[in-house]
């Protein structure tokens, strides 16, 4: 993690050039942008629900300590472990730790963004241990060695027949291309997986204080069989993951599932409270929840950017955004993908390592308007561009920062501004054509290369005014 | 239409121009001081203005925007209304001050009082003065790009469609889409020009298809965008600030 530098600038460049990365993004983007309209317009009190479950994580968050303590007694209590991990490392030699006492030798792993944070599955594969990730879309991308693109759906940069032909490549199947034949193939693939597995590892969605128990929300089962089949159940969550009471569930089930993909209800909802118990048929005889902070709380420890951490990674933000439509989610060079990406990657890994993202953005808003925890992505993005052109080791280029400092200075002294703009005037001449400027030099050759610029007025408003101010009209 | 009655006390207007009107788009100011005169408001310039300080703060330069802020303040302290024609420079001063100031209460106090007297043109007219129809007219058929800051920092969605829509002659339709962003974000268009230009083409291809001659906007920095693609693509489709079309009779 320590070398990583992220480029969004070189990464977005290359996904815009990717025609089937557009046609896949434009496709699968469009059609959820439709599904989770209705999802939210059906629910009557949608911005109340909104109001709400941001006053518990507000709440939460404030008084976080004491929550995640009552979860892990509550886990201890109902017959779990629990593990406290400050970092990306340490979380993952818990886990090794707990597999390889057990002398597990395959994994099942369901969906989970906070093992992809930590790259799990490398540590497991560098220690010899076998690895299958059970989600579809997860699935697909372990197969073609790639990192997700979108938080809820993994593989969206994906067309059926890339698909295809990576299974036709990595499972020596026959070319099919309707998603039912390819989903069975997968299918039949895991099944045995999850059979053969001595240990499976979960994310989590929410994390009940009051009764220890872990809420994980999927469509395909996978993550029921994942905590269920084998011997050992490890889930991984960050320590924002925790609500405080059983009945705040609700709140939270409806708007992270009608945000996420549009349902009223998710297939599987899977409440988990410790191990199997005696009088059960089925389930893990150990279960391990191991709580990580990883940079989490240095996010807490700074009020103006403290709201990163209501995050419920729906990926409603995602959808909505028009940055992500474009250039999609591998631009954003990390696990979190986006406008929620654009906020927390610079946070987590450190600003000077991730300084594109928080300028990744038009500052529309839209992810605002849809966040169901109502976090100010755009209030949080313009903090950190601060952050960034104070950091000494990004910071601006010495040219930008005087550019900005003469360009403040002019503004701030109206007769200087006045001149600017005759200079201006007078200056711009050899590049109008057709009475627009057509061909900048740099930087504004960035904005000419394929848009026109208006150019500067003869008689600016200013002057016109003097003309116009006695005049009837 | 309304006609403020000569009894009345007379509405008075300090028109908060915007560089970018000032600079590349006087014809605007000079709509909206017609406008607002025909409606018998006193419009007045406050000539020392110059920049509200947003491209400063988008970028991340804090302390130079707090000096250009700091500035606008001085100069339209003791205005009545302070109308503009642009919601992104309006957000500037109604929410992003605030923002800007949360550690400073002297002067958070300031911003306070202020942006209570502060509208975007279109809001000005139709929740302030009350009127719908400016008595304008206009041939074409037009469609109406909501601007980013004034949709969603401003709430600004119904007004400039009935002032659009009570325009006589007019043919209004709506593209699709109109909230998703032009691509233009200030200076993102400059850093990520590729990405910014790829948003822009979605939104021309929705213009296009709407079948509008004349797209409308509250904001020029979105028809400076829309318009320089449409310019350069040679697409016979009109830029037109909203305050250009409602002086047209």
């Amino acid at each position: 993690m320590e070398n990583i530098k992220l480029s969004f600038e070189k990464d977005s460049a290359i996904a815009l050039k990717n025609i089937k990365l557009q046609r896949a993004l434009n496709k699968a983007i469009d059609q959820f942008r439709n599904v989770r309209w209705r999802a939210v317009r059906e629910f009557q009190d949608w911005e109340q629900l909104r109001v709400s479950a941001r006053r518990i994580k507000e709440w939460t968050i404030d008084h976080l300590d004491g929550y995640l303590e009552m979860l892990e007694a509550n886990v201890i209590n109902a017959g779990g472990n629990v593990h406290w991990a400050s970092d990306a490392n340490e979380a993952c030699e818990i886990i090794l730790d707990i597999a390889q006492k057990h002398k597990v030798k395959s994994v099942v792993k369901s969906k989970s963004m906070a093992t992809e944070e930590i790259e799990l599955n490398h540590s497991f594969e560098g220690a010899g241990i076998k690895v299958v990730e059970t989600d579809l879309g997860e699935y697909i991308i372990q197969l073609a060695n790639e990192r997700p693109s979108h938080i809820i759906a993994p593989a969206i940069h994906k067309t059926k027949d890339d698909i295809s032909k990576l299974f036709v490549e990595k499972l020596n199947t026959p070319y099919f291309n309707e998603p039912e034949d390819l989903t069975k193939i997968a299918r039949e693939k895991l099944r045995n997986e999850f059979l053969n597995a001595d240990m499976g590892v979960s994310g989590v969605n929410f994390s009940v204080a009051e009764t220890g128990t872990i809420v994980i929300v999927e469509n395909e089962g996978n993550a029921r069989l994942t905590t269920t089949v084998p011997r050992i159940h490890v889930a991984l969550m960050g320590i924002e993951k925790v609500i405080p009471r059983f009945e705040d569930l609700p709140i939270f089930l409806n708007i992270l599932i009608r945000s996420a993909t549009g349902q009223k209800m998710s297939t599987y909802v899977s409440l988990i409270t410790g191990p199997k118990r005696n009088s059960d048929l089925d389930g893990p005889e150990e279960f391990h929840l191991v709580i990580m902070d990883n940079g989490r709380s240095k996010i807490l420890s700074n009020e103006e950017t403290r709201e990163s951490l209501y995050c419920i990674r729906c990926g409603a933000c995602l959808y909505i955004c028009p940055v992500y439509k474009k250039v999609g989610g591998h631009s954003y060079g990390w696990v979190y993908q986006g406008p929620i990406g654009a906020i927390i990657t610079p946070q987590l890994l450190g600003i000077d390592k991730a300084s594109d993202l928080p300028f990744a953005s038009s500052l529309c808003g839209a992810c605002k308007d849809v966040c169901p925890v109502k976090i100010n992505i755009p209030r949080v993005l313009l903090e950190l561009r601060a952050r960034v052109i104070n950091d000494k080791r990004v910071g601006a280029r010495f040219l930008l920062r005087i550019a900005v400092k003469l360009w403040r200075f002019t503004m701030e002294n109206t007769s200087f501004y006045n001149l600017a703009l005759r200079l201006s005037y007078i200056l711009q001449k050899p590049w109008i054509r057709h009475g627009r400027l057509v061909s900048l030099p740099f930087p504004f050759s960035r904005w000419t290369k394929k848009r026109d610029f208006p150019a500067i007025s003869k008689i600016p408003f200013r002057k016109q005014w003097k003309e116009i101010k006695d005049l009837e009209f | 239409m309304y006609l403020i009655k000569e009894a009345d006390k007379k509405i008075k207007v300090s028109l908060f121009i915007t560089c970018l009107v000032d600079a590349l788009f006087p014809q605007v100011g000079v709509s909206m001081v017609k406008v607002l005169k025909r409606l018998g408001v006193e419009v007045g310039f406050p000539e020392k203005q110059t920049c509200c300080g947003q491209p400063a703060f988008n970028t991340g330069f804090r302390q130079d925007a707090k000096l250009l802020a700091k500035r606008f303040l001085s100069i339209f302290d003791r205005d009545e209304f302070i109308v503009s024609p642009s919601g992104s420079c309006t957000s500037m001063v109604r929410v992003f001050y605030k923002e800007l100031f949360h550690d400073d209460q002297k002067t958070s106090n300031m911003v306070e009082l202020l942006s209570t007297r502060t509208y975007e043109f279109s809001e000005f007219l139709v929740n302030v003065l009350k009127v719908d129809d400016v008595g304008a007219t206009y041939k074409g058929r037009v469609t109406y790009h909501d601007s980013c800051h004034a949709l969603r920092e401003l709430r600004i969605q119904d007004e400039p469609r009935k002032l659009i829509k009570s325009v006589k002659g007019i043919d209004f339709m709506e593209m699709k889409s109109p909230e998703t962003c032009c691509g233009f974000g200030g200076t993102f268009s400059i850093k990520f020009p590729d990405v910014s230009v790829s948003i822009l083409d979605e939104k021309i291809e929705s213009i296009i298809e709407s079948g509008a001659d004349t797209i409308l906007s509250t904001d020029m920095g979105c028809l400076m965008h829309i318009g320089g693609a449409l310019n350069r693509m040679n697409i016979p489709v009109k830029t037109m600030h909203i305050a250009e079309l409602l002086s047209n009779r």
